[in-house]
């Protein structure tokens, strides 16, 4: 399957012909496991196995969780406390599922920074990261849907807002509004649709996650030195890889488990620290919360959307250029998917040849300036929208902009980079010393 | 694999940061409740009283739909005698049929009766964890790592909060309460020095009456506190084990590939 030459399997025995020549399943597993891994890959390269554990955990805990949980306005909320208090070990299961949403978009955020910072998004890599993106989008999907289920008051109010962001689309919004609301308002109609989809959504995730994994098996991993496996020759190859069982997977596992040791102790001392107050209060249409704010994931994109306000130059020049059809709020909502479509587009905005930022001078800087900006929106994204915080939300969404349409284009013409080692091995005998010697 | 810790640690810090937004909240003074920290345990005696707390005092105006009755006798919590439950129960307010919808006695596996309507206060049941106490600095939430939530603080803030001073607005009679967001609240203040008779003889000051009605109302609220701090704990440490010996596995797997480094 991939590209760097590797020794493939063999059937050996009468049955595993027989099963070979009619379905090369062992063959596909044996490929897949025994894959050639560029041996430098650091710590940052383990958020992908901690990403699979979160979406296998969520989907596991999530099947039990519906076996107790009834999906209907004037008993949601009662049967998530039937949870918490009757069901056997219900509390650490549903805590287990809440917290590991955010363990899962922790992974998720790491895992993307982790990408922009090391060039993995460059050729030959950009449906590896298209495919990325679209898993992510359908996650925050997924975890805002699942939010509104335990029908607390951010659950009721989180989904009155964000729907109201579709219904801001000029002309046809209220009609595409209604349509996902299943009425006017959120209701039983909207609970019931939310819950099927939210079921729905994980397994076509697993889906996008074997074609993302398909992709970047297709050619290779990237690595930290940001320079390809050599593909002369079998012997040239193993120079600089090493098969991923057991290598890869035990350092994997160690990774994992740090991290799950870490979760547990979240899970089973501070379970609710991540979860808003107002959500153990059942949901009442008629009376909306003094702040209505997102789970923390959403918070850096939410504060993109609420930076554009009627009286930036910005949003007024574009009132003026379409006559007023994009106001404030449509531009708010343009700007919010804009922040996601800008970051897919990354590998045709990032003009630079080289691929890893450690040899990128002038690019670390601006890269860390911005995992600096999206902490800053996150934090902003929780506070209110008056005083300084607007113009900190503001300055923050500019950065995000120009950072992947002005910054990426022009470092590439401008920048001298750095001397690179010439393969990986040599970027592993850089690091780790050469056992040789 | 430092670097991670500190990702990992930094992120859990920044995002619960979130979820807090900054209020014009009123003072709440952090309390050593017995349930606090990876090892914290109800103290069943102060479950019980501030019960008697709340059965005597506040189950007027406050219900707690979600708790049921039968509850009270489980282990790890109030732990009173069955017996003693199922005559509770039949004293309380007739419950209504679910079958046929006519009103009948109440039974212990029934929830506690809930208070709706005028002059009612909200529902207690999950009260101690739908507030927050403490959400600093800078709306941050980072010194709930220290203190908790908070939500029992808050709730016995808001009992010992009450200045005397009060006011009528459109018919309706506020209270000064300096815990309370906005100052003004509707409710009149309920605890009065040895209002109650504690059973086990621990004199009934405010403070103590806020203090363990508002450690019962963690517990209607959390249940199973004590249980999951216990899974906590034992998997905190299987998977801490676990991670040494995976690490140490790590090393010697690939030991024969690196050198010493120059």
């Amino acid at each position: 399957m991939a590209g760097i030459p590797h020794d493939h399997y063999e059937p050996k025995t009468g049955i595993e012909k027989w099963l070979h020549s009619r379905l090369p399943i062992v063959s596909l597993i044996y490929d897949t496991i025994m894959i050639p891994t560029p041996k430098n890959l650091n710590w940052w390269w383990i958020w992908g196995i901690v990403l699979a554990f979160c979406l296998g955990l969520q989907i596991v805990t999530g099947i039990v969780l519906v076996m107790h949980y009834t999906p209907h306005v004037d008993l949601a909320f009662a049967s998530v406390e039937h949870i918490m208090r009757d069901v056997n070990g219900g509390y650490a299961i549903r805590y287990m599922h809440a917290n590991g949403a955010s363990l899962f978009f922790l992974a998720v955020y790491i895992h993307i920074f982790r990408g922009l910072y090391y060039g993995s998004y460059k050729a030959p890599r950009e449906v590896t990261w298209i495919v990325g993106m679209v898993i992510y989008l359908m996650m925050m999907g997924t975890a805002f849907m699942g939010y509104v289920l335990p029908w607390g008051q951010m659950s009721f109010w989180g989904a009155t807002v964000i729907t109201g962001l579709f219904g801001a689309i000029p002309g046809v919004g209220p009609a595409i509004q209604d349509w996902l609301l299943g009425g006017p308002a959120v209701d039983n109609a909207t609970l019931n649709r939310f819950f099927s989809l939210h079921y729905l959504l994980p397994f076509v995730i697993a889906a996008l996650v074997a074609v993302h994994i398909w992709a970047f098996h297709t050619t290779g991993n990237n690595n930290p030195a940001g320079v390809e496996v050599r593909r002369g020759s079998k012997a040239e190859a193993q120079k600089d890889t090493l098969p991923f069982w057991p290598y890869f997977v035990v350092k994997d596992l160690v990774a994992l488990a740090l991290v799950v040791t870490i979760f547990f102790a979240v899970v089973g001392f501070m379970p609710n620290y991540l979860g808003h107050p107002d959500n153990y209060i059942e949901a009442n249409p008629l009376s909306t919360p003094a702040h209505i704010v997102p789970e923390w994931y959403f918070l850096p994109f939410y504060a993109i959307l609420r930076a554009f306000t009627a009286d930036v130059w910005a949003v007024i020049l574009v009132n003026k250029i379409t006559f007023g059809i994009v106001d404030a709020k449509f531009f708010g909502v343009i700007a919010m998917f804009g922040a996601i479509i800008a970051m897919a587009l990354a590998p045709w905005l990032d003009t630079s040849k080289v691929r890893s930022g450690q040899f990128r001078p002038m690019f670390k800087w601006w890269f860390w300036l911005l995992a600096i900006d999206f902490v800053v929106l996150m934090w902003v994204g929780a506070m209110p929208t008056d005083g300084i915080y607007p113009y900190i939300s503001l300055i923050g969404a500019t950065y995000w902009f120009a950072y992947f349409f002005v910054i990426l284009p022009l470092l590439g013409i401008i920048e001298k980079p750095l001397p690179m080692p010439a393969t990986v091995e040599e970027d592993f005998n850089n690091h780790y010393g050469n056992p040789a010697e | 694999m430092k670097k991670l810790l500190i990702s990992a640690v930094s992120a859990l810090v920044l995002g619960a940061g979130s979820a807090f937004a900054a209020g014009s909240e009123g003072h709440i003074e952090d309390i050593a409740f017995s349930f606090e920290g990876p090892f914290g345990r109800y103290d069943q005696q102060q479950l019980r009283r501030g019960f008697q707390v709340y059965r005597e005092v506040c189950a007027g105006c406050h219900g707690l739909k979600f708790v049921p009755i039968r509850s009270l006798a489980d282990e790890g919590g109030p732990q009173m005698n069955p017996d003693w439950v199922r005559a509770f129960a039949a004293e309380l307010d007739e419950a209504i049929d679910k079958d046929t919808g006519e009103p009948r006695p109440r039974k212990e596996t029934d929830m506690f009766p809930t208070r709706q309507g005028e002059g009612m206060g909200p529902d207690l049941s999950l009260m101690a964890k739908a507030r927050a106490g403490f959400h600093g600095p800078y709306g941050t939430g980072i010194n709930q790592l220290v203190r908790g939530i908070g939500g029992p603080e808050y709730i016995s803030a808001i009992l010992t909060g009450f200045s005397g001073e009060e006011k009528e607005e459109a018919g309706s009679f506020f209270y000064e309460n300096h815990a309370f967001p906005g100052g003004w609240i509707a409710m009149s203040p309920p605890l009065s020095e040895d209002l109650v008779e504690y059973e086990d003889g621990t004199p009934a000051t405010v403070e103590q009456m806020a203090e363990d009605v508002s450690a019962f109302l963690m517990w209607t609220a959390e249940p199973k506190l004590m249980g999951r701090k216990n899974m906590g704990f034992t998997a905190v440490m299987l998977l801490g084990l676990l991670t040494v010996l995976l690490y140490l596995s790590n090393k010697r797997l690939w030991a024969p590939y690196k050198g010493k480094k120059a």
